[in-house]
């Protein structure tokens, strides 16, 4: 049981420190928030530059392009690029984290040549189409249909939440091959070309006033047989292969930026003045962000938990779990405190004058999607009592 | 970076469950309860026997501690086992269990000292200064019912000014309290997953409606929240814990420990409680164990400094 990082480990942390020093410098900056096409070109570029270095795909295997680093290398990435101010993921998110590593598992050879050295090289924007207006935490209920038609599926449905449609090349795409069997048991796992015929993508303003994700609307649209992914009905096994790639690090960019958000609040606090003193000089508000820093320092140690036993079993076991239950409750609990502090300065989403507000409006309103994506805290509560404590499943709908 | 429990740290880990199952059973310790003194000798000669207070100046560290202190907590081992460990290498008999060695936190208005007719010596740490003190030179009054039966209290009569001699000071003195601090974190993590294993196992076997009360999601989510509180408590107190080693992440070690009493201190409290809403009203009752948890949940929430004193400290850094 030891925090420390090996030589090894900060070996590689000052190489890419030092790389970080010297190629950031050539970064443009960020192009405004909804503008598509320039994040793209700009989220893309920084891919590639990562792939001229050999950071690309820092977990995938080297076979297929990686550096095969380990969990704790993975780590210490992110700590850097974020230490850095290096471009985020971004538009890359599902090609390297999703997509690709299904690929990796799952897809044929020739399909592999195909497809992944496009996501390390950033050519390759790719979309998930999973979640439907119909299916949302009963995922496996999807019902976007696909008919087999010759050597081609024909697909017609809808598809929500998928983010960076109207800018991706490639959708990862769950359909519904056989309505007669039980629901997990017909869905086929397909990568769709998003210049196919017949796809309508709408945006979907979010309530924090941005349209990353949109709406994807299916007509009719035929993908060739050979871009299947798995055999036939054997979709969802494929789709929850990309589970199996967690090794504890999917939260480690948002934890460092909301620890640093909550040093910032308590340095506004300070500036606040509350009649004769500071809105800092409050026990209370002291209290409680320090209670927070003290969840967010404990919430760095389970990441950690959860590294080092990705790093000795090769998965993330019940702590991946707790941690999202954990630090997507707390992203509430710091909001509402920084939305209290901030008092009518809160009612601007963006700076108002010199005060540095914007982002902390910003984050509280973030932190309300937290809970929902990527499992509602309801699902995931479920899976926790049911896996982790044995307890009884709940009778199946309709009494029996 | 390997932060995970080694082999032999899973040995020392099953052996002192072992070892508490077999001696420390909840149901013999709630029998001792109405005698007011549950501090069993020959069970407290065991504790030392295995080497729960000298294990530190025996050569092991933090690390190993905690992963004791945690099975202690999950047991609701009574007596001052933090005092009498920080005691080991200072107070004579201590590592032996010869000596039990409480501490003795003054109030503002009133100090209430735990364990009172059945400490030899309490530690009082003064700033940086450690202060002995010999038990049977205070006159206390006993408080005829205390919060949890098996944490007796009494009242302290002597006035404090000139009481016990400093043994100790300097900065050895403000890490040897970072140690009790951890310490008690590790209790209080230990309780808290003492109370969700009790509850978990009621949910499982408890019917209502026709199904084990478990099965509903009303139900479930109140366990899982327990567990989730536990284990960000674990991480904390294994952190702090490796600080306190030299083996931490570079953070300050004094921030690494109170993050550790804040977090485990919350766990024990909100798993203590919730403990008692999952039994019903069983869980009411005196009978039940579930009480137990909350009640040692609140005595260790006010030693070494309670939530709030942390989580003041850690905001004055920020």
């Amino acid at each position: 049981m030891d925090l420390r990082y090996t030589e090894a480990e900060e070996a590689f942390r000052h190489e890419l420190r030092a790389w970080l020093g010297t190629v950031l410098r050539d970064v443009p900056p960020e192009p405004p928030r909804d503008d598509w096409a320039g994040r793209r070109a700009w989220d893309t570029a920084w891919q590639r530059t990562l792939y001229d270095a050999g950071y690309a795909g820092i977990n995938w295997p080297a076979e297929y392009g990686g550096r095969g680093a380990t969990p704790t290398e993975h780590l210490v990435f992110l700590e850097e690029t974020e230490r850095a101010r290096a471009p985020y993921v971004g538009m890359n998110f599902v090609g390297l984290l999703h997509a690709g590593p299904t690929l990796i598992v799952e897809a044929s050879d020739h399909q592999k040549a195909h497809h992944l050295p496009g996501i390390l090289r950033g050519e390759h924007v790719w979309c998930q189409g999973f979640s439907e207006p119909g299916a949302g935490s009963d995922l496996a209920s999807l019902r976007c249909r696909a008919v087999r038609d010759g050597d081609d599926y024909v697909i017609s449905g809808q598809k929500i939440w998928t983010s960076f449609a109207h800018v991706a090349d490639y959708c990862e795409l769950l359909v519904r091959t056989d309505p007669d069997v039980p629901k997990h048991r017909g869905i086929t796992w397909l990568v769709l070309p998003m210049d196919a015929d017949g796809i309508d993508i709408r945006p979907l303003r979010t309530m924090e006033g941005s349209t990353e994700f949109c709406e994807m609307f299916l007509d009719e649209v035929r993908v060739p047989v050979a871009n299947r992914v798995g055999a036939e009905n054997d979709g969802w096994r494929v789709a929850m292969t990309t589970l199996s790639f967690e090794r504890g690090t999917a939260f480690v960019s948002e934890m460092l930026q909301t620890m640093e958000l909550c040093g910032d609040l308590a340095a506004l606090a300070r500036t606040i003045t509350r009649g004769s003193a500071t809105a800092w000089d409050d026990a209370g508000l002291r209290r409680d962000l320090g209670r927070l820093a003290a969840e967010l320092d404990a919430l760095w140690a389970l990441t950690k938990r959860n590294i080092s036993e990705a790093t000795r079993a090769g998965l993330v076991g019940a702590g991946g779990n707790v941690f999202k239950l954990a630090y997507t409750d707390l992203r509430h609990r710091l909001g509402e405190v920084a939305l209290h502090l901030l008092d009518r300065a809160a009612l601007s989403i963006d700076d108002v004058g010199e005060l540095p507000t914007g982002r902390h409006v910003q984050g509280r309103i973030h932190g309300l999607s937290m809970t929902i994506a990527a499992g509602t805290t309801q699902v995931q509560k479920n899976i926790v009592a049911e896996r982790l404590l044995g307890l009884p499943k709940e009778p199946p709908a309709g009494g029996r | 970076m390997d932060f995970w429990l080694t082999e032999d740290h899973e040995a020392l880990r099953d052996g002192t469950r072992a070892m508490l199952a077999d001696r420390f059973a909840l149901d013999d310790l709630a029998a001792l309860e109405p005698s007011g003194r549950p501090i069993h000798a020959e069970r407290w000669l065991t504790l030392a026997g295995t080497g729960v207070f000298s294990l530190r100046t025996d050569g092991l560290g933090t690390r190993e501690a905690v992963i004791v202190y945690e099975e202690l907590g999950r047991h609701l081992v009574p007596g001052p086992v933090v005092g009498t460990h920080l005691a080991s290498g200072l107070v004579e008999g201590a590592s032996s269990g010869e000596a039990i060695v409480g501490v003795l936190e003054p109030g503002a208005e009133v100090t209430i000292v735990e364990h009172a007719t059945q400490v030899t010596h309490l530690l009082w740490f003064r700033g940086d200064q450690l202060v002995l003190v010999d038990a049977h030179r205070l006159d206390v009054e006993a408080l005829p019912r205390p919060l949890d039966a098996l944490s007796p209290t009494a009242r302290c009569l002597t006035p404090l000014d000139g009481v016990g001699q400093v043994i100790e000071q300097g900065a050895a003195v403000v890490e040897l309290r970072r140690v009790g601090v951890v310490l008690t974190a590790a209790l209080q993590l230990g309780v808290a997953l003492g109370a969700l294993e009790l509850a978990t196992a009621y949910a499982k076997e408890r019917e209502q409606f026709g199904r084990p009360i478990g099965s509903f999601q009303a139900v479930k989510h109140l366990l899982a929240d327990m567990l989730v509180a536990a284990e960000v408590a674990r991480s904390a107190v294994y952190a702090a814990a490796c600080a306190l080693d030299g083996a931490g992440d570079g953070r300050d070690a004094g921030r690494a420990a109170s993050t550790a009493k804040v977090m485990a201190g919350h766990a024990a409290l909100l798993n203590g409680r919730t403990g008692i809403q999952v039994h019903g009203g069983m869980g009411f009752t005196w009978e039940v164990h579930a009480q137990r948890f909350w009640k040692r949940a609140v005595v260790l929430d006010a030693s070494f400094g309670s939530s709030d004193d942390h989580a003041l400290a850690i905001a004055g850094a920020l």
